[in-house]
């Protein structure tokens, strides 16, 4: 039996730019945190729309309480190394690495994998020393996460001996354990972030042993029609029946008409796609729907919508 | 450029008539690949000459539409028969490519390298494809090396760039003034020193102490090989990085800035616009893609949607005491109320689309819209569809 979504330890959260990342993400740490699990929420590409998502004012590197149960923080990968370096080496006083802000850069550059390592390594850290039940990471997009999830594998390829070497061991298994580390992908059902998805799939599968536990349908439309209503419908576009419509509206219908062809189009287009996605995904992988929210997109409403979405589709 | 704010254009025509490179930005996800490809057809199609898009990673749909079948640097011309399959008889011909981030890379090599010996050691060292996978984002940088390269060989009237989806979308925009600063840093010559010299300078050693104890001595070594292998072709990347810049801010060059109007992308276009203009870049033109139709703001069908949302029954009865023929009176009813609540719920979204289109408008001369599409584009005649409505 798979590991329950909320019952990991780390949670990354990722998909192509748009589709709504970031208020999965937020959804997911909301409900986890609303059933009593100590969770930290962590945005590694720090646009401060995790902020959004819960009026919580501004996040940084260091975790701030953002409610009940409820943590949060953005990725620093700078200020992640300076906590490394402490904790790691024990170098005695990190204001004698004066250097070190100018050079990070550089290093992180010119040494392939050594951001990502860090971005990572910060998280398995925060898994390992049991500070939360569980850690969900607004991650980066697609074309991304692979190199981060690689990244302790990356490493050791290339490096040899050192310290950057010695914390893979652990990290890899952090990150290779289903029990304990998922990535859910988010897709909408259009074209390209449905092809995406199946990639990114297919590539972690592939290129790390990282679990993908779920993919979230999000944006799904609401089924306009039931049952011998779409037949109804159509008879109703008749233009007698719209003349005798307009009539007993007391105004122009056509618009109103032709705006329930395109939600009915739209529909037929986005199911469509979730076939296919369906289709691609393997059978270990859950499929999540997540409803198009109308009315408020962004913010804590969205987030508190999003999260009881996900409930129902989690089975709580 | 006018003088005075007025209200926007809405064409794309004469900004694609006057310049010589445009390049596409935005947020992942707004549609920028398709625009680019779209507004590239429609300059074929009407303005004729040699029209190139270049895209970095376009939908399959999309590359097939193009008759693009594989990535590659070579340029490909989209064969005259699908235009006329489209119904349309082009004025200019219209080529497509798409760029391939290593190959690039290697023909980067190829023609600074001082030397073979120094060129196949580059090319063969294992820290290359790792290296030019990430560092100073070196996807956008090629993208504006290979647009430079392509201008400046005087094979295109038009070039339109799909720029690369980065985290931030300024990234790019920066990324020839970093390459040439990284070239050109202090700190390239500290990592090179051990291959250099055995004897570690007094200015480098407090570096060394503490990447060697997280990286390995090995490993820096071999870093550090690598960049002193990279340093031959100093000059010739600087001198180059500087021209890629000097044509982003060309005269002839343009920035199309593509959102959608949802709250994360527009915000996103907004900061781009800033970005631009802090550069002293050319901002062309603003595309809303995507945006829903303007049925969902007319006052008077808000008013009938909410009249059978809350009157489904009444209206239902006399429809079908009218005209019989559309059956059972509840049923109808159930339709009525559906048809209502959905022409509300989208009213929503299409008022606050509304309200950020006006405020994306404020910042360009030109705010060209195409519609929300209920299908995918497959063929050419979808892409010279959705440009139609860029021209108009």
């Amino acid at each position: 039996m798979p590991t329950d979504l909320l019952d990991r330890r780390l949670v990354f959260v990722t998909g192509k730019g748009g589709v709504g990342k970031t208020t999965i993400a937020a959804g997911l740490g909301q409900l986890a945190s609303s059933q009593g699990r100590r969770t930290l929420l962590c945005e590694v590409d720090a646009k401060g729309s995790l902020a959004g998502a819960f009026e919580a004012g501004p996040t940084e590197f260091r975790e701030r309480r953002i409610g009940p149960g409820l943590w949060a923080m953005s990725m620093d990968t700078e200020a992640s190394l300076r906590e490394y370096l402490a904790l790691q080496l024990r170098l005695p006083r990190l204001s004698r690495l004066g250097p070190l802000a100018r050079t990070f850069d550089f290093v992180a550059n010119a040494a392939p994998g050594v951001r990502e390592i860090l971005v990572v390594g910060k998280l398995c850290h925060e898994v390992r020393e049991r500070h939360y039940d569980l850690v969900v990471v607004d991650a980066p997009a697609s074309g991304h996460i692979v190199g981060h999830l690689a990244a302790p594998q990356a490493i050791q390829g290339l490096v040899k001996v050192g310290a950057v070497r010695d914390q893979t061991g652990w990290m890899l298994d952090i990150l290779h354990d289903p029990a304990r580390t998922a990535v859910v992908i988010v897709a909408t059902p259009e074209e390209m972030p449905v092809n995406e998805t199946l990639e990114l799939a297919d590539r972690l599968t592939t290129e790390t042993r990282v679990d993908v536990a779920a993919v979230v349908a999000n944006r799904v439309l609401p089924e306009l029609f039931g049952r011998g209503e779409e037949e109804a419908f159509r008879a109703l576009r008749d233009p007698e029946a719209v003349g005798a419509l307009a009539d007993a509206v007391g105004g122009p219908v056509d618009h109103v008409l032709r705006a329930a062809d395109l939600a009915v189009r739209m529909r037929r287009t986005r199911a469509e796609h979730l076939a296919e996605l369906r289709a691609g995904l393997g059978p270990g992988v859950d499929l999540l729907y997540v409803p198009e929210l109308f009315q408020r997109t962004h913010g804590v409403r969205a987030t508190r919508q999003v999260a009881a979405a996900l409930s129902a589709e989690l089975g709580y | 450029m006018p003088t005075a704010r007025r209200a926007p254009g809405t064409s794309l025509e004469p900004l694609m008539a006057a310049k010589e490179i445009v390049i596409c930005c935005g947020s992942g996800g707004v549609g920028k690949t398709t625009t680019a490809a779209a507004v590239a057809a429609m300059a074929a199609a009407h303005l004729g000459g040699k029209v190139l898009v270049i895209t970095v990673d376009p939908a399959r749909r999309l590359a097939a539409a193009l008759g693009l079948e594989r990535f590659g640097n070579v340029e490909v011309q989209v064969p005259p028969q699908r235009f006329a399959d489209a119904g349309v008889e082009p004025r200019g011909e219209l080529w497509a490519a798409m760029l391939d981030t290593k190959q690039s890379w290697d023909e980067l090599v190829r023609s600074h390298a001082p030397d073979d010996v120094t060129r196949d050691a580059i090319l063969a060292n294992p820290l290359y494809e790792n290296v030019t996978g990430r560092f100073v984002q070196s996807h956008d940088y090629i993208a504006m090396e290979r647009l430079y390269e392509i201008h400046a060989s005087g094979r295109y009237d038009l070039i339109v760039v799909d720029t690369p989806p980065t985290r931030n979308a300024i990234d790019f925009l920066d990324a020839p003034e970093r390459m040439a600063d990284f070239f050109s840093s202090r700190l390239l010559r500290w990592l090179t020193v051990p291959a250099r010299s055995r004897v570690f300078t007094v200015a480098s050693r407090p570096f060394y102490t503490v990447a060697d104890r997280i990286l390995g001595s090995q490993f820096l070594q071999d870093i550090a090989e690598f960049f002193l292998l990279f340093q031959t072709m100093y000059e010739g990347f600087v001198e180059r990085a500087r021209a890629v810049t000097r044509t982003l801010s060309d005269k002839r060059t343009t920035f199309v800035v593509v959102s959608t109007l949802e709250a994360t992308p527009a915000r996103e276009a907004e900061f781009f616009i800033d970005a631009l203009a802090e550069r002293r870049y050319p901002l062309g033109a603003v595309v809303v893609n995507k945006a829903l139709p303007d049925l969902f703001l007319d006052a008077a069908a808000k008013q009938a949607a909410e009249l059978l949302c809350r009157d489904a029954g009444r209206v239902a009865r006399a429809v079908a005491g009218a005209h019989p023929a559309v059956g059972d009176p509840s049923q109808v009813a159930r339709v009525l109320a559906e048809v209502g609540e959905s022409y509300l719920n989208f009213q929503v979204v299409a008022a606050r689309e509304a309200e950020q289109r006006a405020e994306l408008a404020g910042h360009a001369d030109v705010v060209a819209t195409a519609p929300f599409a209920d299908h995918d584009i497959t063929d050419l005649a979808g892409l010279l569809e959705l440009g139609a409505a860029l021209w108009r």
